[in-house]
């Protein structure tokens, strides 16, 4: 026997049975735990330009650096995935998010062997935000340079 | 006060992108190549400047900020030396953050195995 069904009917029972994400409840987890992230980083820059007493645009670098070293870490160790699904977007916004997808790639890929494995696809995800950054960074470069010369 | 705007700006760019994944179709690679367009986009008017002015590691922190210096690092040498600095210089601030990530993932690739 085949039961027919139509397209209509068919969307709306797997719209019944697809788990609902709370928007407003992820949104909200997203906006504190990012905003902490901000403010973590705020701390540690004028930590860094007290205790070490660099400059603000190096000590900025160094806060950078701080946070890709413990996304890496904490990849590693498995640690980010989790802390990823429930915090969703804080994560993958900051700069964290970037060093997450190298070391996930690197570690993804490690069966496949060094090169073609680790090598080739590192910058699998880590790729997109460097190609769009750099293309669009020539097309605003140059269009700034030809209309304000500089 | 600063802490205040790092909280609020680094906070706002995380609730955008959390309500563009929940609302589109989008998954998080589109979003955070879209983020880096736009924070090249608003530094070519110096705007993005007076976030990072403003808020502080709050505006450095998020993806929006790579795209801000890799535009700063490329018209600073563009300044000294012409169209041939963007080519050049545009590299010039992102270079540690590439560079770092990249050795230590490789690094913690070769120690850890992955896990599912």
């Amino acid at each position: 026997m085949v039961i027919l069904m139509n397209k209509d009917k068919y969307k709306k029972i797997v719209d019944k049975y697809t788990p609902k994400e709370d928007v407003i409840k992820n949104a909200l987890i997203s906006f504190f735990v990012g905003g902490l992230i901000g403010v973590l980083g705020e701390a540690l820059l004028r930590g860094y330009m007290m205790w070490l007493n660099i400059p603000r645009k190096e000590s900025g670098i160094l806060v950078t650096l701080t946070f890709i070293t413990i996304a890496s870490v904490l990849t590693a160790f498995g640690v980010f995935d989790v802390i990823v699904s429930k915090v969703k977007a804080a994560l993958f916004i900051p700069i964290t998010g970037f060093a997450h997808s190298m070391t996930s790639a690197a570690l993804d890929y490690k069966h496949e062997g060094l090169v073609l494995g680790i090598g080739a696809n590192i910058f699998k995800l880590a790729g997109t935000v460097i190609l769009y950054g750099v293309v669009s960074v020539y097309i605003f470069g140059l269009l700034r340079l030809i209309v304000m010369g500089g | 006060m600063t802490f205040v705007y790092a909280f609020l700006f680094c906070g706002t760019i995380c609730l955008i992108a959390q309500l563009i994944l929940d609302n589109t179709k989008l998954t998080p690679g589109h979003i955070t190549s879209l983020f880096v367009v736009i924070g090249a986009a608003l530094d070519v008017f110096g705007i993005y400047d007076k976030f990072v002015l403003y808020a502080g590691a709050g505006a450095l922190l998020p993806i929006t900020s790579f795209g801000h210096l890799l535009i700063h690092g490329a018209m600073d040498v563009a300044h000294d030396i012409g169209p041939l600095g963007l080519a050049l210089g545009i590299f010039n601030l992102t270079s540690a953050g590439i560079s770092i990530a990249l050795v230590l993932s490789f690094i913690l690739a070769l120690l850890f195995k992955p896990r599912d």
